[in-house]
């Protein structure tokens, strides 16, 4: 048995409206994700700002409520606890922030502050929470007369390290570190996660690391979850999951990283466009707004960066709709046309302004497709967009959009939800430009 | 207090045969468009004088970029603030050296003259684009402003000015955005408004302070790309702050690695990362994970030292695993030439000066060139031959380092 499963956690922060606080939409911010984490192991959150990993960690530790899930710790589901049993979970479960600046009372001395969750927890003798701390602040690296010092007198590597002494303070044989190392330079980084790595075979602890930063989760992480828009995308080993990314999210996400290594510049993929909304998540796989691997239509086989582009038209119709106008005056902006109305403007200038507003190539690579959008475009320059929708939707479909990819066991313990198989992946993911 | 002649710079002007090699894209041999000179940036406070700035000299030649690095407290960001005085003073103060830019000292101009400077000739892209955006004006506003401000324009040229800027910074449905608000716009995007503002005066130089390090690694690849684009494009020189060296990486042509307020090595990006020469540099990249050897990382340990009373010698002196006695003692070392006695790779290390024995420094600079981690990195496209990268010279250092592959 895991220490720690988490089957189908959901958040949602309803938006509402008026007096009557009427919810008018939800943000998704977690939407049903599984993982477990064994005793003794280190578990890796990885994704982008946005994408629900902390809101995960927190409402995991019941910080905030979670809107649905069962999160089981040492087979107990904690979901149900009352407020005593909750007590007792989080002496074992701890947190640690990212900002240690904020997260220490700068008028409490670090000795009670890290002697503070064993009060809380009911040690309430004084002279062996002394004993206990000068203990802990030696083990991460600093002295015992430190704990008579102020938070101000510590730097940011400093205060993290005295933050893991005040999480372990309390002797818990789980912390979640919500971006432990974020705020540190990479010299003091690397020292933090080390410390970490050693404090966790001392302690035989279970932590869950959440981190934007590829290199921290390959650092210390024995398995990695990559999270996109509040659902997990794939999973498995660290060194599995960067090597042979699975997702194209985690592919893309991988080689956005700079390596630092000035003869590998630009060999990336780069992701185009902004994560969407948590409030209005796309439709099917929610990674198709973005992915440079969505699948073509069936019966037609373009180039697959132009079908991207022609995805991201798809994408703009069924939002907020093509603007002539602005594509007019964009055009005028740009050349030496005077008129921003689009009425002086024939059909034909006008399909290919918005082309050109999707850097959609001339050609598209398959004669039968540059016809299904050239008609789209001469509905779109008609101010037709309903038909332009209709048509696209019924020529380009594709499963991307329509079906939410099912986590596929790749073997046990390693998992990706795309509809692609992981050999297309990796093509894709190589053969851009 | 001598601290104008602990660096003495070895110029020998025209750049030798050997050294052509290396430069690939911007002319080394052209006028360098900025030139910092000794710049001593000082900061009076309560607890004595900081040395923020403490003689950094550095050459930005046209349509280059150069990435200085470092950790935080390294004096980068106050080294570009002072470029147009962008600083608090008081409390600081530019207590020597000069800013040539463009055959003019910017230390000696009158805040006037300094204002035509800034934001027209020297455009500046700053870490959170939220700050450099006012929240009650639409976006074409703001670019309109800048355009403006610099160019005698009607409004309406302005307008269409500030859509054609949108749009060529990537900016879907530029014409219809141009009267949105910053609030509606996304991390990402702001920060491409601020890059079309900086370019409404179609500067020659871009001063740009972390900006991508509040950006998710998607959407910093997108900016970095940008930049670059930018770059080739309008042939503008890009001085760029950071302490990220992978973004040093993808951008530099030239680096300079800075801490405590002093340059520690500076040279050509691949000089510097196939060879970092100074123990500092190479502990930077001990820190990364998949350099030198081993596959592990390894800390620095200890920590900066105090500002307002840096360590006699070296700066680096105490955290450094190879220092020796004379490490501590008198001021931090001359910038001396790592490969050859020009101004294209120098390191401020006692090891580089006359009579020390270099050996070890030079070994580890071996072991951290990317090609030495051994069969685990030198996969890349490697079919095409290394094009002269100076290997002649380096002798048994380039067999590692040339693993690599291609140039670009």
């Amino acid at each position: 048995m895991s220490l720690l499963e988490v089957e189908g956690l959901t958040k949602h922060y309803p938006v509402t409206q008026g007096v009557l606080k009427r919810e008018v939409s939800r943000v998704r911010a977690v939407d049903g994700i599984d993982f477990d984490v064994e005793r003794g192991e280190t578990v890796g959150i990885v994704g982008e700002s946005g994408c629900g990993k902390s809101t995960a960690a927190t409402s995991l530790l019941r910080i905030e409520e979670p809107t649905d899930g069962v999160v089981r710790f040492d087979g107990d589901d904690i979901t149900d606890y009352g407020k005593a049993d909750l007590k007792r979970f989080r002496r074992r479960a701890q947190m640690i922030f990212q900002n240690p600046k904020s997260s220490f009372d700068p008028r409490m001395s670090m000795g009670d502050s890290v002697a503070e969750p064993l009060k809380i927890h009911g040690m309430s003798d004084p002279n062996r929470r002394r004993a206990i701390v000068e203990d802990l602040l030696e083990r991460v690296g600093l002295s015992a007369d430190d704990a008579d010092r102020y938070p101000h007198e510590f730097s940011g590597g400093q205060k993290q390290r005295i933050a893991l002494a005040r999480a372990l303070s309390v002797n818990p044989d789980f912390i979640v570190a919500d971006e432990p190392v974020s705020a540190l330079d990479v010299s003091i980084k690397s020292e933090i996660l080390s410390l970490m790595e050693d404090l966790q075979e001392q302690f035989d602890l279970a932590v869950l690391l959440i981190s934007h930063d590829m290199g921290v989760v390959r650092q210390v992480c024995d398995r990695v979850n990559v999270m996109y828009l509040g659902e997990i995308v794939e999973s498995g080993p660290t060194e599995e999951v960067f090597e042979n990314p699975q997702h194209p999210y985690t592919a893309a996400l991988m080689s956005s990283v700079p390596t630092p290594d000035p003869r590998k510049r630009g060999m990336g993929t780069e992701l185009t466009g902004d994560v969407p909304s948590p409030s209005n998540p796309p439709e099917g796989c929610r990674f198709h707004t973005r992915c440079p691997a969505v699948i073509q239509p069936e019966g037609y086989d373009m180039d697959q960066s132009a079908w991207r582009n022609v995805v991201d038209l798809k994408t703009r119709l069924r939002n907020e709709g093509v603007d002539l106008e602005a594509l007019a005056e964009q055009h005028a902006a740009e050349t030496d046309d005077e008129s921003t109305d689009p009425a002086d403007y024939g059909t034909d200038e006008l399909a290919d302004m918005a082309r050109e507003e999707f850097d959609i190539p001339a050609q598209l690579g398959d004669p039968g497709a540059d016809d299904v959008l050239e008609r789209a475009l001469d509905s779109v320059a008609t101010g037709d967009q309903d038909e332009a929708q209709a048509l696209l939707d019924r020529e380009f479909a594709t499963v991307c959009e329509r079906e939410e990819p099912p986590r596929q066991q790749i073997h046990d313990g390693r998992s990706s939800a795309c509809h692609l198989d992981g050999e297309t992946v990796g093509a894709v993911a190589l053969s851009d430009d | 207090m001598s601290d104008t002649d602990d660096e003495t710079e070895p110029r020998t002007g025209a750049t030798t045969e050997t050294d052509a090699g290396v430069r690939d894209g911007p002319d080394a041999d052209s006028e360098p468009l900025l030139s910092i000179s000794d710049l001593q940036v000082h900061f009076d406070t309560r607890e004595g004088t900081v040395r923020a700035v403490d003689g950094v000299s550095f050459d930005v030649h046209p349509g280059e970029v150069v990435c200085v690095v470092g950790e935080s407290g390294s004096g980068k960001t106050v080294t570009a603030e002072s470029i147009t005085q962008l600083i608090d003073m008081p409390p600081g103060r530019i207590a020597g050296g000069e800013v040539l830019f463009g055959g003019r000292d910017l230390t000696e101009l009158s805040d006037k003259q300094l204002r035509s400077v800034r934001g027209s000739r020297i455009g500046h892209i700053f870490q959170n684009p939220q700050g450099a955006l006012n929240p009650v004006y639409s976006v074409g506003w703001q670019i309109r402003e800048a355009v403006r401000l610099h160019r005698d324009v009607s409004k309406e040229a302005a307008h269409e000015e500030a859509i054609d800027l949108l749009d060529r910074v990537g900016i879907p449905n530029a014409a219809e955005r141009v009267d949105e608000y910053p609030h509606e716009f996304s991390g990402g995007m702001r920060q491409r408004v601020v890059i079309a503002m900086a370019l409404a005066a179609q500067p020659d130089l871009l001063i740009a302070d972390e900006p991508t390090t509040a950006l998710d690694v998607t959407i910093q690849a997108q900016i970095l790309r940008l930049l670059k684009e930018i770059q080739e494009e309008f042939d503008t020189a890009i001085v760029f702050i950071t302490h990220d060296l992978g973004v040093v990486a993808e951008m530099a042509d030239r680096v300079v690695v800075m801490y405590s307020g002093k340059v520690m090595e500076r040279g050509d990006v691949y000089e510097v990362f196939e060879r970092p020469a100074h123990p500092y540099t190479q502990a930077l990249m001990r820190c990364l994970p998949g350099r030198g050897r081993t596959e592990t990382t390894e800390a620095i340990g200890g920590s900066l030292p105090e500002p307002t009373d840096p360590p006699d010698g070296c700066r680096f002196h105490p955290r450094c695993s190879l220092a020796i006695e004379d490490c501590a003692v008198g001021q931090q070392p001359a910038l001396e030439g790592v490969e050859f006695e020009d101004d294209s790779h120098v390191a401020s290390c006692v090891f580089y000066q006359p009579g020390y024995d270099d050996t070890t420094v030079r070994e580890q600079a071996r072991d951290l060139s990317v090609g030495g981690a051994d069969g685990t990195e030198t996969h890349t496209d490697g079919d095409s031959a290394p094009d002269g990268v100076d290997s002649e010279s380096a002798g048994a250092d380039s067999v590692d380092a040339e693993a690599g592959g291609e140039r670009r």
